[in-house]
Formats: C-alpha cells, structure tokens, sequence
C-alpha cells in the first residue's frame, strides 16, 4: 500500500477524511500512484494534472521524505519508504500561487 | 406559494438564499465548495431542483458541480474541456500570438427544457456543450475557427466567453459575448457564427470600428422581444434592434457609461438597468454612491435608484454575471457586490436592502422563480 496525503480542498473533493491508502503494481512511481488514485477517485481528475498531458499542474508539489519530488520524472520510481508505505508520498498546494484574474 | 432561490458564486464558494414570494425573509445556505472561487451557478429551467456550478482554483483547476436537490447535496461532474484540432492562437496582451489554452468555466447556460444540457463558456474563449448532464463536453469548434479568432486577444480578466444567451423562440440562434472579441450570433445550433459587432466604437483597440476586438462586458436579452439585445460595452451601453446585426449607443444621460452587468426588467422589455462604475483604470462606483440606473426608455434616459444603498464612502464593484432578476410580479432585481453584500429590490429596483452583506467578493448572481 502506498499512502498518499491529499490537500483539504481535494480531500473535500473525493469525500475523504486522513490519508489515502493505494494499492499501486510495481514500478511504484508518481505515474503510477496518480493512475490509480484518479481510478479510485476520478472526480480528482485534472485537479493535480492535465487529464490530457498528464503534465503535474504548476502549483501542485509532491513532497515525501522532507524532498521536493515534483520535478522528478513522473515514471521515476519513488522512495522505497513512500513504495513501502512507510512513509506518505504529500501533495500540496504550492505557498504561494493560484491567483485568478478575474 | 411562489418562491425566489438566489445562486451566488462568490470567491470562496457557493451560496444559496432563499425567500418566499415576499422576498422579506431569507435563508442563507453555504458556503458550498469553501474555499473555491465560483464563478458561476446556473439552475435549469427544465428542472429547478437541477443546478450546475463552475468550481475553479488557480491550484487544481476546474471542476463542475451538478446538484439534483436544488444545491442540498452535489457532486462532481465532468470536467474535461479539450478543444477540438489544433488549438491554434490568439493574441496575447502584447501582441504576440499564444496558443489557446483552456483555464476556466465562466458561464454555465442550462437549455430550456432538457434539464442535460447545457452550454458552457470557457476562457480561453469558446464554447462546450453537454448533453448528459455535464458528464462529458464537446466543444462547438465552429465559433474559435470563424477565422478571426488568431485576432481575439484577452481583456483585463482574460479571454473568456461569459455571456451566452439563446434565442428563447429559436434555440438554434445563440448569442455569445468574449472579451475582448465581441458578439457572435449562430443561427444553425453552433456550426457557423458570425460577428455581430456593427456600430461598436472602441478607442482601445487599432481599429476602433473594428469587425473584432470589442470588449464587450454583457448582453442581455428580453424573452418577448429576441431581437433586441442590450449591450454593456467596456464603455458605451448599446441596443440593437436587428438581432445583433447593427448597435447604437443609449449611454444617454448616464454619469458613467463604463460598467460590467446589464439586465432587463422581466416584465418590460424597454425597462433596462445597469451599474455604472467610475473607469476602466477605477473598478469601483463613482462619487462613493452605489447607484442603479434605470431605463423605462429601452435606453438614454436614465434615472437614479439609490433607496436602500448607500451613497458615501462605497467603493464597490459589480462584475457582469453579478446581476440577475426574477419573474414575480413586482420584478425582483438583484447584485451582488465585490464587497460581499447582496442587494435585493422587491419592487423592480425602487428601493433595495441587503440579503446578507458580507459574504466573499461576488462573481455571479442567477435567481430562480420558484412557482
């Protein structure tokens, strides 16, 4: 089980309360947990990444292990603590950003 | 009992007030989606209890929300927006070409008697439809490759489709409004548009007469008069009487003809209101008075409402989806404000009390008439 900790505004979202837990199949990488976290909860689709390029959106972070992963490759394998599920892959709302200019 | 629901979109979620036909007491449900910036909530006239609401975030992006118990429980919906082809370009603020990208919903129009579809505007500008209920989205290609759209460029806000108002007595007649474009008009269902944008004069673009490239804020539209159109313009407030095909000005004796919302009387098709705001470079009411202005002329002769606002020290803005009437009789008109209050007139706009005077900046305003 990889566990994932969502932002609250996404938690709200997918109606769930703590830390997501997933069965993702070996590689475990960022594609993959993402693959079957919007599988589980669809209605998260195109809320962390483009639904058609997949590319992360620009104030998403992924961080695990006190790193900031989001620039690493998405098919990169993650931290075995994160694919052991020792330790939660986090995805946050960048500090800053997000600003429309309506 | 006849009764009044008010959709508010705010920027940190979703509010829903709710009255009998008195409109003297009022409900106040929300914040749905805290946090969110709504941009738009819309009811289906097929079905009252049937909502839709564009939930946005510059961090995760665009969700649509669809409710079946009038705004009670909601869930998401589709939320994929992908224009058809190649995107193309249009004209970033400087000039230079920038290929179109999807960013937000900022209107959502429910058809008139099926309670599944819907229209949606979108910035970048174009148009989507839905026929299962906002399940999936197609785009009507046919507006953004007209052939002038490498030439539409972004206003203030961006380059967003906000007003789409469909012919009530021919729904394959659509009007839409883009800033900074200007009007088109479909008469076969979305194939094929037309600019509509004869006799709009604006000095902030090259052209000022230009076929393209007019801010257009607002159109509003009368269901028994579907060939008269009211325009509030970047400046200027416009009419036409040919169903877009000419516009003339009607500023009249307003103190300030820049504004954003512009709504007609649901009884009077000649009675029109809009919200002047000082400039341009000043988004909020002249002199600190927050004034309606009325028309009972279809135009140029307007007079003040201010019974009930107030008239020192108010410096407000009113955006152009943040206006809205109801169909009971006296005409219930409504706004909302960017200081949070929402002002309601029982009485076609001849005195005015607030509904709630601190919520979020508001975005959008729609009213339901519940018979």
């Amino acid at each position: 089980m990889i566990r994932v900790v969502l932002p609250t505004h996404l938690r709200r979202l997918a109606q769930v309360a703590g830390e997501v837990q997933l069965e993702v199949q070996d590689p475990a990488t960022q594609r993959a947990v993402l693959d079957a976290l919007e599988s589980r909860y669809p209605m998260l689709r195109g809320t962390i990444r483009d639904q058609v390029t997949h590319q992360r959106r620009a104030f998403i972070r992924f961080f695990a292990l006190e790193q900031d992963l989001s620039h690493e490759s998405p098919d990169g394998l993650l931290p075995e603590a994160v694919a052991k599920g020792e330790e939660p892959l986090v995805v946050i709302g960048a500090m800053a950003g997000g600003r429309s200019g309506r | 009992m006849s009764g009044v629901r008010v959709l508010v979109g705010t920027r940190k979620g979703a509010f829903v007030l709710t009255s009998d036909g008195t409109r003297d007491e009022w409900d106040v449900s929300g914040p749905h989606f805290p946090g969110w910036e709504i941009y738009h909530v819309k009811g289906s006239p097929a079905d009252p209890n049937r909502l839709y609401a564009s939930q946005t975030s510059g961090w995760f992006g665009q969700v649509i929300q669809r409710s079946n118990d009038a705004g009670k429980t909601w869930e998401p919906v589709g939320n994929k927006f992908v224009y058809e082809g190649v995107p193309g370009t249009h004209q970033w603020y400087d000039g230079t070409p920038r290929p179109w990208e999807f960013k937000r919903v900022w209107h959502l129009e429910p058809s008139a008697n099926d309670p599944d579809t819907l229209y949606a505007g979108v910035e970048d500008a174009s148009l989507f439809r839905s026929t299962d209920g906002g399940g999936s989205w197609q785009e009507l290609p046919g507006l953004r490759g007209h052939g002038s759209g490498p030439n539409w460029q972004p206003g203030a806000g961006g380059m967003c489709l906000h007003t789409i108002l469909v012919d009530p007595t021919n729904p394959d007649r659509i009007f839409i409004a883009i800033s900074a474009a200007g009007v088109f008009r479909t008469d076969d269902a979305g194939k094929t548009w037309q600019p509509m944008n004869r006799g709009l004069h604006s000095q902030g673009i090259p052209d000022p007469d230009a076929e393209v490239g007019h801010c257009v804020h607002r159109i509003a539209i009368h269901p028994s008069r579907p060939n008269v159109l009211f325009m509030q313009k970047h400046w200027d407030v416009m009419r036409s009487d040919d169903a877009g095909g000419s516009w003339h000005e009607i500023s009249g004796n307003l103190p300030c003809d820049f504004g954003f919302p512009i709504d007609v009387h649901a009884h009077e098709p000649e009675t029109i209101y809009v919200i002047p705001i000082k400039s341009d470079s000043e988004h909020f009411v002249p002199e600190g008075k927050l004034r309606v202005y009325r028309s009972r002329t279809g135009g140029n002769e307007w007079e003040a409402l201010t019974k009930g606002l107030p008239q020192n020290d108010c410096y407000v803005n009113v955006l152009r989806d943040a206006m809205a009437v109801d169909t009971l009789d006296p005409c219930g008109v409504y706004f909302g404000t960017s200081g949070g209050q929402l002002y309601a007139s029982p009485d076609a706009g001849n005195s005015w009390t607030p509904i709630v005077r601190d919520l979020p900046g508001v975005l959008s305003v729609e009213v339901q008439t519940l018979k």
